[in-house]
């Protein structure tokens, strides 16, 4: 499954957003994700893709949270 | 609280060997409750899974013993995820387990407070954590952290435990801050002198000097403080959260 495919799901399931709302332009908080949000996204992501996220920089769209996944595995 | 899936709602209760937090399984148990009890060591393994087989028997409910030193971050996650595992969720956290090392500060060591501030400290933050994962998911979740009055007074002989029972404090208001939205309430109880194993080890003199400074006259009872839990994990306390609820007998008025 592609990356973003992943995000999007896990962004469906936790926060009952639309799926065709997610796309790699996307802003973060546009969106309506707020720290918390950001906390459960990142805690099922480690899972799902094996990957230890870490703390990184500024993540403004999902195509940056797309790219620092990718950037990791 | 209310289990999301179906069944009883879960609760898990660290240090629950004895004392009060065999109480608090107890009083979890007789609200509903499927209960996970933990101990630190193989060695107190067998009675903890008695008392947990005790529990089942006289209120109907699936109880489960994990061992596992909460004060290590791998094993308190683990402790987490096994009573998710076999109980199927986990709506109430009890962050009992705590230690004591008692000394006047020019005698104490630094393995003495590194110890106390581990389990009492850490071992509390660690679960939290751990448990913090799977209530944000299920939206719910009751977390009762256990202080102590010397957390809010200090005491002579304890500043690690002080320290570590003030901490609590803090990481419980914070937490109650961070997962509120969530609709996760984090409290924390602060027990004054309690009748447990390591009050029975004071002599009579000891015991009427302690009695004296307590306005209702007596020490207090493990299953107080376990009412007490049992009350802030429930649906009774859906509006009480980041608070320090004292049960001491009038001893800090």
């Amino acid at each position: 499954m592609a990356t973003i495919d992943i995000v999007r799901e896990v962004l469906v399931e936790n926060q009952d957003l639309d799926p065709e709302a997610i796309t790699e332009d996307a802003v973060i908080e546009d969106l309506g994700i707020d720290s918390l949000d950001m906390v459960e996204l990142v805690c099922d992501i480690e899972d799902k893709c094996e990957i230890d996220f870490g703390e990184p920089g500024d993540l403004k769209t999902i195509g940056d949270i797309v790219a620092h996944i990718d950037s990791l595995k | 609280m209310s289990n999301t899936d179906q069944g009883a709602p879960v609760a898990l209760v660290t240090g629950s060997g004895r004392g009060i937090g065999l109480a608090c399984a107890q009083a979890l148990a007789a609200s509903g409750h499927d209960v996970c009890l933990n101990c630190s060591s193989e060695s107190s393994f067998e009675r903890t899974t008695q008392a947990a087989e005790q529990i089942a028997n006289d209120y109907g409910v699936r109880t489960l013993v994990v061992v596992a030193n909460v004060a290590d971050a791998d094993a308190a996650k683990a402790l987490v995820d096994e009573t998710v595992a076999e109980l199927g969720s986990i709506d109430v956290l009890v962050n009992n387990a705590g230690i004591t090392r008692d000394g006047l500060i020019a005698r104490m060591g630094e393995d003495d407070f590194d110890a106390v501030i581990d389990v009492n400290l850490k071992g509390t933050f660690n679960c939290c954590k751990a448990a913090a994962k799977y209530m944000m998911k299920q939206r719910s979740g009751a977390i009762v952290n256990m202080s102590s009055i010397v957390g809010i007074a200090g005491n002579a002989g304890q500043a690690n435990y002080a320290a570590s029972k003030a901490g609590v404090i803090g990481l419980t208001k914070s937490l109650a801050k961070e997962l509120a939205r969530r609709s996760i309430r984090v409290n924390a109880v602060a027990p004054g002198f309690i009748a447990t194993d390591m009050t029975d080890a004071l002599n009579d003199q000891q015991k009427e000097a302690i009695t004296s400074q307590i306005g209702l006259g007596r020490l207090g009872e493990a299953a107080d403080v376990a009412d007490l839990v049992a009350f802030l994990a429930s649906p009774a306390a859906s509006y009480i959260t980041g608070q320090v609820i004292s049960i001491d007998g009038g001893l800090s008025l």
